[in-house]
């Protein structure tokens, strides 16, 4: 195709990192809703409480959520060998994170349809289940890609799978899980700071700071695990970042520290790291000043650092296979054709700045501080 | 080799959670138009019962929408989790859409459905009215960009089998997105979305009428929902005809077999009425000269083919599948081979067919003739199944043209309100769209079989690898979480219908008192 303007090198980075930023936007947007979630049982103790949290996402959870459903559908459309051979083999974690996730809808729309506090009680813990197992699971699988995934490809690469749900449970990919929760939770308890009055904002403000020195613990714990007792993986031959995507035309080993690579050959990249340790002390430090502006800077901070941590340190891998390191999917051999890569970019030059800047509008007119008096008013509230 | 078990289970999965999401696509679809009909005359008119009727319904959209989104999610991630050959094989045509739905559709939907809720004092009357209008046209969006999907997997147009990459990859885009199949799929099922919100507000406000209550907005509700309705209705049949038409060209197979007709007949082909199909032909059938020629061909000549003469041209195409997989495999041997890759240029459109033999051997060029035919044999879909789907759909689709047509011409007279006999027709019509709709993709999918892409791709060979536990363990979670849900959003509807709408501001009795409660209750935690 030369009447394509971008060679398929370029476009490849380009949605090499816009799957960054599209997971990077699910963690931001979706990610607090996620994070109240899993803080409303201990946050939000009387009913009341509980409805004030919940009327603070009401109005825009749905939107939020979009994230993770335009991930899914990127994913599927510009790198369709990742999705096919991460949704598969983790089958029943991505089941877990769908029961989880088919229980917050209704619970946001049911829950205040019966005045029973029996009932309320019931999807108090379907939202908290809604929001702390998606936000372990998805950490717990970023940790599995790390590690390398059991995964093969055969001649006509089909994708089968040699591990089963209990194999993702190794002790890293649990630190990985238990960090994504504490990045989550920490800038979940600043919008409750940021928006809320009274003793929640005060319960969010204590558990927002432990969940960010939380953070700041995984994160290096993770960070020295990655770098002393964990096998990276490296392309040894030659890959042609123009050539067809087909994952099986290279050779890869692995070998301890491996994932550090890409930060001495281009030392800029520490900013990723730097930025995931530093955003969890700002948070910290805005809740504890109440500068709630200051708060979200360093919440969001974090997501960016240690998301892009993530990306950064596998790169170019996307996924590695540990059965058959040759089979890794990477960014040169796993996407959608040049075409496809460029008729999405466009659809997405032409619709994320529109996205972004409706849903700005929105928080514009529901901004504001969420109490019972101001819920009371609304008849379509929680 | 692949397990049959687990393919089969993997289809019912993804039939019974598609099956499922579309009960409350089509009333989102219907809804949410007819609530920006409601909502418009508010504001035009400034007449506060349209304010409390869009309120109203739109607790009931509420409900359902959740619902719709909860399931919704489920249909993103299946196709990677259950189809992870499919997704591999086909993710760089039909992704495209699915995330162009998400970019242009669904964003637009769920970002303003919030607002729509909860943005009525905080917006002026127009900016609401505005919000109202989005949501119905990202649902609407939503549904095109998915039919555009949906028909690619019906008439792969637009795209070209790359052997080095072992999968299919897009050639046109255009031809993608206005393809014929696609177009006609789209309008096919928004107007039957219509029709759902239309029957589903006429036999909730017949309710209300026979028992007296919520008069007002009942009447006007079904105003409006009677001429929705009717066009509505017209529009599901006269380009459901056109969906007939357009399937002539491409899928001939499914047109003989909901139509049962088993040999080819002299052009125009006659209609079957009735008929008792068996595995080879039928028992029994009730024929009406020329009608199906005329509908589906427009034309008195065009001969439709019959399905044994359909069985003849799939084993021609088996056969020549199987030169596109000899040369196929001569191309990855040695990838600047020219010959096998121009000969493969050549037969590649045929290349799926030969995949229908990995049912019977792993290596599909030494497949013996008894295979070949075996394999042709299975391009069959289940015809009985299919003719009375079709037989059903359609059946409905003339009734509730019927019914809409009566309502209109009594509203017309003013006279809709009193007439006790259809208000009780009205009620007892609740669920005829659904069930219109749910043999309509019976039809439609169903009637793909073997293929979960036309010609291209088999659907058992299109399955993830998975194991027979892990079916039944997401199967069962499945069904338990999706009745007991369907469970409780039934009575949470029927509760809403009950309290009815407010009496000024109020949508339903759920404001909880939290009005009353004062400040200081937030000292005083109930632990």
């Amino acid at each position: 195709m030369n009447t394509i303007p971008l060679d398929y090198e370029t476009l490849r980075l380009i949605w090499w990192l816009l799957l960054g930023v599209l997971l990077i936007g699910f963690a931001v947007m979706d990610g607090y809703d996620l994070g109240v979630g899993a803080l409303l049982p201990f946050v939000a103790r009387s009913d009341d409480e509980r409805r004030v949290l919940i009327n603070l996402l009401g109005p825009t959870w749905e939107g939020n959520q979009v994230w993770l459903v335009l991930g899914g559908g990127a994913i599927f459309a510009a790198w369709p060998a990742l999705y096919a051979a991460s949704f598969s083999g983790f089958y029943l974690a991505m089941i877990t994170v769908l029961l989880a996730l088919i229980l917050r809808p209704v619970a946001f729309k049911f829950r205040g349809k019966i005045k029973d506090p029996r009932w309320r009680a019931t999807w108090d813990w379907a939202l908290f289940i809604g929001g702390f197992v998606p936000a372990l699971i998805f950490g717990v699988a970023v940790g599995n890609v790390l590690l390398g995934v059991p995964f093969n490809l055969d001649a006509t690469l089909r994708p089968s799978y040699a591990g089963n749900f209990f194999g993702l449970l190794r002790p890293f990919a649990l630190v990985s899980g238990l960090l994504s929760v504490a990045m989550l939770v920490t800038h979940g308890a600043v919008i409750i700071a940021a928006r809320t009055e009274g003793m929640v904002a005060l319960r969010a403000r204590v558990y927002g700071r432990y969940a960010a020195v939380a953070s700041i613990v995984l994160f290096a714990l993770a960070g020295l695990w990655v770098s002393f007792l964990m096998d990276g993986y490296v392309v040894t031959s030659v890959q042609d970042p123009l050539g067809p995507s087909n994952p099986l035309n290279k050779m890869v080993t692995t070998s301890t520290g491996a994932w550090l690579a890409n930060y001495g050959a281009h030392p800029w990249m520490i900013m990723a790291p730097a930025l995931g340790l530093l955003g969890p002390v700002v948070a910290y430090l805005g809740l504890k000043g109440h500068a709630w502006k200051t708060s979200l800077l360093g919440s969001t901070l974090a997501i960016v650092g240690i998301i892009s941590t993530a990306g950064l340190s596998l790169f170019p891998f996307l996924l590695p296979s540990s059965i058959n390191p040759n089979a890794s999917l990477t960014v040169w051999d796993a996407s959608s054709s040049h075409l496809t890569l460029f008729v999405m970019l466009l659809a997405t030059i032409v619709f994320l700045p529109l996205i972004i800047a409706y849903t700005a509008w929105v928080y514009r007119v529901m901004r504001g501080t969420v109490t019972a008096t101001s819920i009371g008013r609304n008849p379509n509230a929680y | 080799m692949i397990d049959f078990t687990v393919v089969d289970l993997s289809r019912l999965q993804f039939a019974a959670t598609a099956m499922y999401h579309f009960l409350f696509v089509p009333l989102t679809l219907g809804l949410s138009f007819l609530m920006a009909i409601m909502e418009s005359v508010y504001v035009m008119t400034g007449r506060d019962i349209w304010r409390r009727m869009t309120l109203f319904w739109g607790t009931l959209f509420g409900i359902n929408f959740a619902m719709g989104v909860a399931t919704g999610i489920v249909m993103e991630f299946q196709f990677g989790m259950n189809w992870s050959y499919y997704s591999h094989y086909v993710g760089d045509v039909f992704g495209a859409p699915l995330a162009v739905e998400g970019l242009m559709a669904f964003f637009l939907e769920a970002t303003f459905i919030g607002l729509f809720f909860f943005g009525w004092d905080r917006l002026p009357r127009v900016g609401h009215l505005a919000v109202t209008w989005l949501v119905a046209l990202g649902a609407n969006f939503s549904a095109l960009w998915i039919l555009i999907a949906n028909g690619w997997m019906q008439n792969p147009v637009g795209s070209v089998f790359n052997p080095d990459t072992m999968r299919m990859e897009v050639t046109d885009f255009m031809a993608v997105i206005f393809n014929p199949v696609a177009q006609a799929k789209f309008v096919h099922t928004v107007s039957a979305g219509y029709t759902t919100g239309a029957m589903f507000m006429m036999a909730i406000s017949a309710f209300f009428l026979l028992r007296g209550k919520h008069i007002e907005l009942a009447k006007r509700s079904m105003v409006v929902a009677a001429s929705f309705g009717l066009a509505s209705a017209l529009s599901v049949v006269v380009l459901g005809d056109e969906s007939g038409y357009v399937a002539t060209e491409q899928q001939k197979m499914k047109i003989a077999a909901l139509e049962a007709m088993w040999d080819t007949e002299p052009a125009p082909a006659s209609l079957t009425l009735f008929a008792i199909p068996g595995k080879n032909g039928n028992r029994f059938e009730v024929k009406i000269p020329w009608v199906l020629g005329l509908v589906t061909t427009r034309s008195l000549n065009t001969e439709l083919p019959g399905i044994h003469q359909l069985v003849d041209h799939a084993e021609q195409r088996i056969r020549n599948g199987i030169t596109a997989s000899a040369d196929l495999d001569a191309i990855r041997k040695s990838p600047t081979d020219k010959v096998a890759r121009a000969d493969f240029a050549q037969n590649w459109h045929d290349l799926g067919y030969a995949l229908l033999l990995k049912r019977y051997r792993d290596d599909v060029q030494a497949a013996t003739p008894e295979e070949i035919h075996k394999a042709a044999l299975d391009t069959i879909p289940d015809v009985a199944t299919l003719f009375w789907s079709f037989r059903i759909m359609v059946g409905l689709g003339f009734y509730m043209i019927l019914f809409f047509a009566t309502a209109f011409l009594l509203s017309a007279r003013n006279k809709l309100g009193e007439n006790r006999i259809l208000l009780r027709i009205a009620l007892f019509s609740l669920p005829v769209p659904w069930i219109a709709i749910e043999s309509g993709w019976l039809v439609a999918e169903y009637g793909r079989q073997p293929w979960a892409i036309e010609g291209v791709l088999p659907t058992f060979y299109a399955a993830s690898g998975l194991t027979l536990t892990d079916l039944a363990i997401s199967l069962g979670f499945f069904l338990t979480l999706y009745t007991s849900l369907l469970i409780v959003m039934v009575i949470l509807i029927l509760k809403a219908i009950k309290a009815g709408p407010g009496p000024q501001d109020v949508a339903i009795d759920d404001v909880d008192g939290a009005v009353q409660i004062p400040q200081g209750a937030f000292a005083h935690p109930e632990r």
